[in-house]
């Protein structure tokens, strides 16, 4: 305890490594949030759902702080429930049905066009299907019909796909043509601001027959982090991203040091065939291409984030860093208080895990710390070559889609900075942890 | 040769020169022999995960199955046939097909096989990819793909391994300066690897200011002129060999500057300087020439780590190297490809290896060839 809180007295001295552990910590605390708020199996369920769970959020959508540090201004998403109240609702009984009116009225204040007007309708009727038209109303007045259709129990109907209000319009892009201001450049549209209505005339032809609908517009914003071209939510991958990433860095480097020193703790003391068969099993593994035995492993076998680390630290540990420990060890070997022990007839492994190692363990901690990044950037690596896990949401894999998906051609940049930024954090705060850390457990280092 | 030297040479000088001679030899032929071994033992290894114990095996003889049913399926010359002739007709070409790849043997035979080929640099025909001049050879397609990736790890390596040789002796002898600290606290940088910086270079010089190209290794269509084709393949090679050099150059700078800390810090460095010896000869002198075996064992080091490429750093820009294809081999289940770079590393490695044991002592005059064996 008291070795503990001088070592952290001594971390103080380093701003590096203060900086290093209030990220590491944060990173933490993050992690923690994610796993607490979003369980695994909700996570999952969100990252592999498709249109169904995200249906309300529009592609590539950019995060919605991007509106605050510009001065044109990008339309939000916006979501309206008839369901929940968010529509004016006039309903008039007839002999043989009913009429009902859908009211939707929503602000727009925006610099640029959404992406998408959709109605979803969620009606209940026994064998024939209401009919519905669809009015657009301009803040200056205009009347504007959309379309008039049967309309089934659920039902979706994109603005952009109405053919006939092409014509209507006269223009191929309906969203443009519905929101521009008709005193504007028609070469360079700017949309008109103020309050528009979308308006549904639905007719049933049974008494008990309902019309609901949702209004949704896709606007070019979405989310804390946008969206990906799946329409996900990348918050929730950039927030699992975080024990993900922390564990597989952590325990790798912590199987690969660990394992190491023990290997190499037991190569000097037995010595004679396992030190030989030890250090000839390094050389092998010198030749064996590292990257490429993952990426087979990933691609005939198995891309669980667990089959990888696993392989990993075992191609890890037969590496340079057990020639180093060994070279320590054999010095610490002839030490008197070792001859002491074996004067005393302590067994074998008694003097491997009580006297030999213990003596490393200053040795193996900035090894380990700086270790971390490596092994997170080694599986945000894997993840961008495709080998990322199936299920889980990973860093890695947000770079991967945004990558496949051409983000940097097409002007996405926040879908792979995102990530990109938590990843360089997250490598910096252990690198600079584990630089001040070598300095005060290595004080030969401290004068250079 | 020492044995044929003319009778007048002394007795004890003859038997000091045959005793080294035969020294070096035994140490070479142990050397050698442990070498040949260890890459033997590597490549069958490489042979057994890149079958997966022969799991692939039983990937490619479905995929040969389907691709065999659809294709005889499809031929309207097969309509009239009943289904047991087209049967019949599936079956013998799935077995023609199993045998073309070798698959109608045993996994363990064939490996052994691949093994003994491996080791005789035969390296056989791939068994899906072709060069782009449409061969199946191993050995074209290797050819076709190295001249790519030497130009991109090459120039990368090379101005890498200089400067940072170069700054860190500067940075050396202005040890504690402010560009010095800055490069000390810079060296984190290098835990991100270099695909990572590539992804930002793209963003900023190929996005957002548009004046390098994404990726690819020349223009398209490829200029005709000579000289115009060498500007547009140095143009594509700014931004790889950019974030190569990038990912690994403060770490580099830094390792090296406290290496040579150390070596400066000696007590017959500070003589030279008692001495009044100038700061080129001290360097020159008394830090290059002890610390060469290092600068000389991680220069050949680096020599050999070109020929692996760099797989995703040429994956993130295209380019047309050996990383790339041996990810491609990977994703195509192309054994032949895969074993052939791994063999062709592990003999480059060993050499290097060996060799280096004779360069030390070349380098070194305190170092004997097998003398201290450690």
């Amino acid at each position: 305890m008291n070795r503990l809180r001088n070592l952290f007295k001594e971390l103080k001295r380093y701003p590096s490594a203060v900086f290093g552990l209030v990220i590491i910590t944060a990173l933490f605390a993050v992690a923690v949030y994610a796993i607490v708020s979003i369980p695994y199996e909700q996570a999952i369920y969100l990252w592999r759902g498709g249109e169904q769970v995200w249906y309300q959020n529009p592609k590539n959508a950019a995060p919605v702080w991007f509106n605050w540090f510009s001065s044109t201004k990008r339309p939000e998403t916006l979501i309206l429930d008839s369901r929940a109240g968010d529509a004016v609702r006039e309903v008039t009984e007839r002999e043989t049905g009913r009429n009902i009116t859908l009211t939707f009225t929503f602000d727009y204040a925006y610099d640029d066009f959404p992406q998408e007007l959709i109605l979803y309708y969620h009606n209940t009727y026994e064998a024939k299907e209401p009919f519905a038209t669809v009015y657009f109303y301009t803040p200056d007045g205009r009347e504007i019909r959309v379309a008039s259709m049967g309309v089934a129990h659920e039902q979706s109907f994109r603005f952009s796909q109405a053919d006939k209000l092409k014509r209507r319009l006269g223009t191929e892009f309906i969203i443009e043509g519905l929101f521009a201001d008709p005193n504007s450049d028609p070469e360079d549209p700017a949309p008109l601001k103020g309050q528009y209505q979308v308006v549904i005339e639905g007719v049933t032809f049974e008494k008990e027959a309902d019309i609901q609908a949702e209004l949704v517009m896709h606007g070019t914003l979405a989310g804390w982090a946008g969206t990906d071209h799946l329409r996900r939510d990348l918050t929730v991958a950039l927030l699992w991203g975080t024990p993900v990433a922390l564990l597989f860095g952590l325990l790798a480097s912590f199987g690969t040091s660990v394992l190491t020193m023990i290997i190499a703790a037991i190569g000097v003391w037995f010595g004679g065939w396992v030190d030989e068969l030890i250090q000839r099993i390094t050389e092998i593994n010198l030749v064996l291409p590292f990257l490429s035995i993952l990426i087979m492993v990933g691609t005939f076998y198995s891309r669980s984030i667990w089959v990888i680390l696993g392989v990993t630290i075992l191609l890890s540990i037969f590496t340079g860093g057990i020639k180093s420990y060994r070279a320590i060890f054999l010095q610490i070997k002839e030490s008197t208080y070792i001859e002491a022990a074996r004067a005393y007839g302590a067994t074998d492994a008694r003097i491997i895990f009580r006297y030999l190692i213990p003596r490393i363990i200053p040795l193996l901690i900035p090894g380990l710390v700086s270790g971390i990044p490596s092994f997170v950037f080694l599986e945000a690596s894997l993840a961008v070559l495709g080998l990322g896990d199936p299920v889980l949401p990973t860093w890695g894999k947000i770079i991967n889609d945004a990558q496949s998906q051409g983000a940097l051609y097409n002007g996405y940049y926040y879908w792979i900075l995102e990530p990109a930024v938590l990843l360089i954090i997250t490598g910096f705060a252990f690198a600079m942890l584990g630089f001040a850390l070598d300095r005060i457990f290595n004080p030969r280092l401290r004068e250079l | 040769m020492t044995e044929n030297l003319p009778e007048q040479t002394p007795k004890q000088k003859r038997s000091a020169s045959t005793s080294t001679f035969s020294r070096v030899l035994k140490y070479s032929g142990v050397r050698l022999v442990t070498l040949f071994i260890t890459i033997v033992i590597g490549v069958y290894l490489t042979i057994l995960i890149a079958n997966m114990g022969g799991y692939v095996d039983q990937i490619m003889r479905s995929e040969i199955r389907e691709r065999v049913t659809l294709a005889v399926t499809q031929d309207p010359a097969n309509r009239d046939i009943s289904p047991e002739q087209r049967n019949k007709l599936v079956e013998e070409k799935v077995r023609l097909e199993e045998k073309r790849l070798g698959l109608d043997r045993p996994f363990l035979v064939r490996s052994v096989n691949y093994l003994k080929n491996a080791m005789m640099l035969q390296l056989g025909r791939a068994q899906n990819m072709t060069s782009d001049s449409g061969s199946k050879q191993v050995r074209l397609i290797i050819l076709e793909r190295l001249p790519p990736t030497l130009l991109l790890m090459g120039t990368s390596n090379l101005i890498l391994f200089f400067t940072s040789i170069f700054i860190a002796l500067a940075l050396s002898r202005r040890y504690g300066s402010w560009i010095d600290r800055m490069v000390v606290a810079l060296s984190p940088t290098s835990s991100a690897p270099s695909w990572f910086y590539g992804i930002f270079f793209i963003l900023i010089f190929a996005a957002t200011l548009r004046v390098l190209p994404f990726g690819g290794m020349v223009d398209a269509p490829p200029p005709e002129n000579r000289l115009a084709y060498v500007l547009s393949v140095l143009k594509h090679l700014i931004l790889p060999a950019g974030s190569l050099i990038i990912s690994s150059f403060f770490l580099s700078v830094y390792n090296w500057r406290t290496f040579f800390l150390i070596y400066s810090s000696e007590d017959y460095v500070e003589m030279a300087k008692a001495k009044g010896l100038s700061s080129r000869d001290i360097e020159r002198r008394y830090i290059l020439r002890p610390t060469l075996p290092t600068i000389v064992t991680s220069f050949a080091l680096m020599i050999i780590g070109l020929w692996t490429g760099a797989i995703i750093t040429e994956t993130i820009f295209n380019w047309p190297g050996l990383g790339r294809t041996i990810f491609r081999a990977i994703g195509l289940y192309d054994t032949p490809v895969i074993v052939g770079t791994t063999i062709i590393y592990a003999y480059l490695l060993a050499i290097t290896v060996f060799l280096l044991d004779f360069i030390y002592a070349l380098v070194d005059p305190r170092v004997k060839v097998g003398g201290a064996q450690s």
